[in-house]
């Protein structure tokens, strides 16, 4: 919780509302004290009647759940929502945002022609807005140093009786009067110290409960409830309604933490970063400061001692990239950029070290989850909850799907088979919390039926590069070669003096080499061996920037950015992952042999840029609308350059949009093909070559013909 | 996170050099005033210089990681929140609660800050309120030659005090739990900065000489246990006492060994603060400092000092020493304003040097100690023929409070070097009309944004802004921070706190300051009740 301050500046003190409102606020609740007896049970009880409860309520009643009870500890938004400035923002930095602020504004309108909707200016270099308040003005701001307030056990009263603090509101009066000097004549009428809720991604919190079924949270709204309270409202009541809601909002999904970032301290640090950042430009790859190291490998000190560069994901640091010790990078504030950035030539070299000789990544991060069971359990409800065909011989690996009753990706894994009974399951980083709850959920209770996160058992090191076969066989005196160790093929083998580490012929970028699941006492061993020997291959350390580019460049989807709980295997090319007849019903299979009959009406495709100048323009990062001969028919999801193609490749999703009703139709692969298309950076459109398959001389080492790894998951 | 931010700024302040070239103007005063160590003679030698021989003066020594001959050209400038970081890493504050509304306590708050000069630090402080009689105590412990001293003095006075107050009965009740190997009833209950640290392995040895000492008081048959003033006047000595037998007796335990010997020969002066209601009573032993923030009716405010520093500025201790010793020893016993011309004060606790027969010395340190590992250093002063020169006998004053005293000021002498009486008097009262300002008033706040506008940016300029919470930090800032007219001088502030670690202590000492404030109102109803 925060601070915010508000100014409230008035030509006239004589004039009524403000000051006549606080007394008829103790009226009210003097009468409301004695209100009627609560109901003893009902189908929805809210807690909470500021903005969001009330939009909530208000969307569940209009698609029509009326049995609800709605409970406030005072009145009737005078939490925050009573404290806020009236201001709505249509600009917004995600897309499920901008959505939830459109449906907002909209419904405002539509609920009051007069809601006295005004516009406000904000200065985001001064940290402040300014509106129009009952004949004077009102005022208020984002601080740089805020003040952190924990408020459990407090009630509302308490919180919202903060007192005044005039110095620490100085820097942000100081910036109203300079953006507008004629204010300072202006009569002081109040200082509202109200704090605000923030989240440590600056994203808020919506969903179901990972632990309790039935409990939904819409919280933390980062200050911009009024902007969201509509449509986050809206969305929140068809999720309780039908089960999920109508948007993909994996960037607010409350299960995108675990209980890993509750710590007091962490949040406490967090939030004094996240809300200055309110008022800042927003630049991609941007990494939060505070709240960092708490999860790291076993060989974190050893990757920082060679130069890496850090990146975060569910508390789990993960290399970006290593810094060559004669090479110095711009400072923080300097690195931020919408332009080639400072890394470029960094990652080049890793990107080609990958491409000739051979790079150690280390992907602990990644959630590593066992099924195991006495019989036939794990295998039959695996079959049930993914897509692919689970019944494989041992030691094979399965790309798949997790899918919804929509047939969208809830998420997308490989699963190795790691004997009759048990299954090695990987899912991306911050699927640990999702994917746990809807395993959870959909497991039968079965005592001999065992699902066990054995994410912190295993380092996870990805050799890759044509020389990886090389160190690997070296190290474990064992031919590695297509013949005795086919692509994706998973074997427990020994490795310098350690023995049961999982060797998989699987890279998750398309090129030759091997991941290494190593309990993590080996972790240092495996590592140091592998550079020992690796040294006359040429090896060295990469990082995720390395491995982005080179997945994004072979047409890789990457869940949580390309796919989510909307899209379908069907409309990103992943046909051959999805086995419609394996002899048994599958989530989402319906949906899917109904898709496959009628069309897809989005597709993923591949763009690479043409006259796209790396170094002079600005880059293509996502989000970048996507134009087929002068239409608009999507945006990008994820973008990269290709070190070997020289060029920046993006990927997106094609619509089909009706030129006279606007309406969805379905998207053919001749319909991509036939078409010229652009995509749009900041205004200035590039000329883009659309493909559904990726360029076929990128898989230069081929381990055998026919068995490429097409199309990998968890890449960024 | 700040702890460990603050952590690494300290470390990093203390481990490089300052501005100095332009700078040195600004240590001036410091220099000119101070005598650097309280030791003359007996400067310690760091452990990893075993075998360099002490030298006089203060020792300017390469015996830390970053020190001033190794980085001449290096600059460091704090930003002001560096500073902030620095100045408030050793704050610590409380609110009195009061557990019987009947009897609100006479004290409101106290605020409390150390910074170090040494490496470690060598003050001590302590707070901590007695839970079988009523009660709050108060103390500095600034240690000389080590830490040990001072840290033993502060983890066990407070021990030997309250337990001279205890009635006979209580007494009955610890004796009969201790033979009957039950629970003791709680002593104390400390209020203790999270950065204070404590001997934990010699604590049972401690509590058994404790229980000798209430054994002996049960024996004297006193219903209602010691007069206040008895009670430190005991507790100073009793407990001097014991440090200076412990290592005469034959101890098993090495490290209890080693320790006891390093709390010996090394040396703290403690000042002490019992307050009971209206009752306040000041122990002191040694050139710590208490004084008393008085408003009189007429809003004036005035200084009541309740100690005088036991050095050689003190006419009285002059003449006290004079008539413990023979005439003989008149111009010897104080050479170069030092007793016997090595140690500043002249009441203290350890420092068996000065107390000790050289014999006893002699036969102690012949048992088998490595002396030099343990930093022990054996000396002999010239003309040291009378022993003991030294004494842990507290001056004990009494003052009854009224509703004019406003705030108790408990310092090391770190501080008084630096600060008068008067000076630290006027900064607490400045720093309370700021704290009560912070609050802009209806009534008073400025008429329109522009004006508002101006009064905040004043207020930010004046570095009130950045107030300090704590009155204590705000003392130590300016007792380091201002120059010769008393006025802050930022850039003198910045270089006094990144001072390497081994030319810190040539321009302050360490300063550990408590601030107690009562409460007038709880005063005013003891003198209206009675």
């Amino acid at each position: 919780m925060f601070y915010r301050l508000l100014s409230v500046a008035r030509r006239q003190r004589t004039s009524p509302g403000w000051q006549n409102w606080s007394s008829m606020r103790s009226n009210m609740s003097t009468a409301e004290a004695q209100s009627i007896a609560l109901p003893a049970q009902a189908q929805v009880v809210i807690c909470g009647g500021g903005i969001m409860g009330t939009s909530v309520a208000y969307h569940l009643s209009k698609m029509g759940w009326t049995d609800i009870v709605l409970l406030e500890q005072g009145r009737l938004a005078a939490g925050s929502t009573r404290f806020c400035a009236g201001i709505l923002s249509t600009a917004r930095h995600l897309t499920i945002e901008q959505k939830m602020a459109d449906y907002s504004n909209k419904l405002y309108h539509q609920l009051e022609q007069e809601t006295g909707i005004q516009t406000a200016i904000v200065d985001a270099d001064g940290r402040i807005y300014i509106r129009n308040w009952q004949g004077g003005i009102l005022s208020g701001g984002f601080e740089k140093n805020p003040k952190p307030i924990f408020t459990e056990g407090k009630n509302q009263l308490e919180i919202q009786n903060l007192q005044e603090d005039w110095d620490h509101f100085e820097p942000l009066l100081s910036s109203l009067l300079r953006r507008m000097p004629e204010l300072e004549t202006l009569e002081i009428m109040k200082l509202v110290n109200c704090p605000e809720t923030f989240t440590p991604d600056m994203r808020c919190i919506m969903g179901e409960s990972p632990v309790v079924q039935g409990y939904f949270v819409l919280a933390g709204m980062n200050s911009a409830g009024l902007s969201f309270g509509g449509g986050a409202g809206k969305y929140l009541a068809e999720w309780m309604v039908h089960g999920y809601p109508s948007e993909n909002i994996w960037d607010l999904d409350l299960k995108r933490f675990g209980a890993l970032q509750s710590s007091r301290t962490f949040l406490r640090h967090r939030v004094m970063e996240v809300m200055p950042l309110i008022y800042d430009l927003k630049v991609p790859r941007w990494d939060f400061q505070t709240g960092r190291q708490l999860r790291t490998s076993p060989l974190y000190d050893r990757l920082d001692a060679q130069g890496a560069r850090w990146m975060e994901k569910h508390g789990f640091e993960r290399p970006k990239y290593f810094v060559p010790p004669d090479k110095d990078l711009l400072a923080l504030e300097q690195s931020k950029t919408f332009y080639k950035p400072d890394w470029f030539d960094i990652v080049e070299a890793e990107v080609k070290c990958c491409k000739e000789a051979v790079c150690v990544i280390d992907m602990s991060s990644f959630t590593k989850f066992e099924i195991t069971s006495t019989g036939d359990q794990a295998l039959e409800i695996l079959q049930y909850l993914f897509s692919n065909d689970l019944d494989v011989p041992v030691g094979h690996i399965v790309h798949t799907g997790m899918l919804n009753e929509g047939g969208g990706y809830e998420n997308d894994c490989s699963i190795a088979r790691l004997n009759k009974r048990s299954f090695f399951m990987i899912s991306p980083t911050d699927q640990q919390v999702h994917c746990w709850a809807w395993l959870k959920k959909h497991m039968p209770k079965d005592n001999n039926l065992l699902l066990e996160d054995v994410t912190w058992k295993y380092t996870a090191l990805n050799l890759i590069g044509p020389r990886a076969v090389d160190v690997l066989s070296e190290l474990s005196y064992a031919p590695m070669t297509p013949d005795h160790f086919p692509t994706l093929f998973c074997k427990e083998m020994s490795v310098g003096y350690a023995n049961g580490i999982r060797v998989m012929s699987m890279t998750h970028t398309g090129e030759p080499g091997f991941m290494l699941y190593i309990p993590i006492e080996y972790a240092l061993h495996v590592y140091n061996e592998v550079m020992n020997v690796g040294q006359k291959y040429g090896i060295r350390n990469a990082g995720y920037y390395a491995l982005r580019s080179l997945r994004i460049e072979k047409f890789f989807a990457f869940w949580g950015q390309d796919l989510n709980t909307l899209t379908t295997p069907l409309e990103c090319g992943r046909e051959s992952w999805v086995k419609l007849e394996k002899g048994m019903d599958f989530i989402g299979r319906e949906a899917l042999l109904q898709q496959k009959q009628n069309g897809v009406y989005k597709r993923f495709t591949m763009f690479i840029l043409d006259d796209h100048d790396t170094d002079l323009d600005l880059w293509p990062w996502w989000g970048e609308p996507i134009f087929r001969n002068g239409q608009y028919v999507g945006k990008t999801t994820s973008s990269a350059y290709s070190y070997t193609l020289e060029r920046h490749v993006c990927l997106g999703f094609v619509h089909n949009f009706s030129e006279d009703s606007g309406e969805e139709q379905v998207v053919t692969a001749d319909f991509i093909n036939r078409g010229e298309y652009e995509i749009d950076i900041a205004g200035h459109r590039f000329q883009a070559k659309a493909k559904l398959y990726p360029v076929t001389s990128l898989f230069a080492h081929k381990r055998r013909k026919d068995d490429v790894e097409l199309s990998d998951l968890h890449g960024k | 996170m700040s702890s460990t931010v603050s952590c690494r700024i300290l470390n990093s302040a203390r481990n490089h050099l300052a501005t100095f070239q332009g700078g040195r103007r600004l240590y001036s005063r410091c220099i000119s005033n101070r005598n650097q160590s309280k030791w003359r003679l007996f400067s310690r030698v760091p452990l990893t210089l075993k075998n360099s021989s002490p030298c006089g003066g203060f020792a300017l020594r390469k015996a830390y990681r970053h020190t001033s001959t190794e980085e001449e050209d290096f600059h460091l400038q704090l930003s002001p929140e560096q500073v902030n970081e620095v100045l408030r890493a050793g704050e610590s504050a409380h609110k009195m609660i009061d557990l019987n509304s009947a009897v609100p306590n006479s004290v409101l708050r106290f605020e409390s800050n150390q910074l170090a000069a040494n490496s470690p630090v060598e003050d001590r402080r302590g707070v901590a309120s007695c839970l079988q009689t009523s009660g709050l105590m108060f103390g500095i412990f600034d240690g000389h030659g080590g830490h040990a001293c001072a840290q033993a003095v502060s983890e066990r006075l407070f021990y030997y005090v309250a337990v001279s107050l205890m009635s006979h009965q209580t007494l009955e009740q610890m004796e009969g739990a201790m033979e009957n190997m039950k629970p003791l009833l709680p002593i104390l209950q400390w209020l203790k900065h999270p950065g204070d640290s404590i001997y934990k392995d010699v604590t049972s040895v401690h509590l058994d000489h404790l229980r000798v000492y209430w054994q002996e008081l049960l024996d004297l048959h006193m219903e209602m246990g010691l007069s206040i003033e008895e009670a430190l006047m005991y507790s100073f000595q009793r407990l001097d006492s014991d440090i200076s037998l412990e290592i005469q007796a034959p101890l098993e335990d090495e490290v209890a060994k080693n320790l006891s010997l390093q709390v010996a020969f090394s040396g703290a002066t403690a000042c002490m603060a019992h307050v009971n209601g209206v009752h306040l009573h000041v122990a002191n032993a040694g050139d710590c400092r208490a004084i008393l923030g008085v408003q009189e009716d007429n809003g004036m405010w005035s200084c009541l000092p309740l100690t005088c520093d036991h050095n050689a500025w003190n006419p009285s201790e002059l003449s006290r020493l004079k008539r413990e010793h023979p005439e003989s020893e008149d111009k010897t016993i104080i050479i170069d304003d030092r007793l016997l011309g090595v140690l500043m004060p002249c009441r203290a606790f350890g420092d068996v040097q000065l107390k000790w027969s050289k014999e006893l010395q002699r036969n102690v340190l012949e048992r088998g100690f490595d002396t030099e590992a343990l930093n022990i250093y054996q000396f002999t002063p010239p003309h040291y023929y009378t022993p003991p020169y030294l004494t842990a006998k507290p001056e004990v004053t009494y003052h009854r409070l009224r509703p004019q005293d406003k705030f108790l000021v408990l310092a090391s002498d770190g501080l008084w070097d630096m600060l008068g009486n008067e000076d630290v008097v006027r900064l607490v009262v400045g720093h309370l009309s700021k704290a009560g300002c912070h609050k802009p008033d209806l009534a008073q706040r400025p008429a329109n944004l522009g004006l508002m506008q101006s009064l905040l940016l004043q207020r930010k300029a004046s570095g009130l802004h950045a107030a300090d919470q704590n009155a204590a930090t705000h003392l130590i800032r300016h007792a380091i921070g201002s120059n010769e007219y008393g006025e802050m001088e930022p850039e003198r502030l910045t270089a006094m706190l990144t001072l390497p670690e081994d030319l810190a202590r040539m321009y302050r000492d360490d300063i550990t300051v408590t601030v107690v404030y009562f409460n007038s109102d709880s005063i005013d109803a003891y003198y209206k009740g009675s």
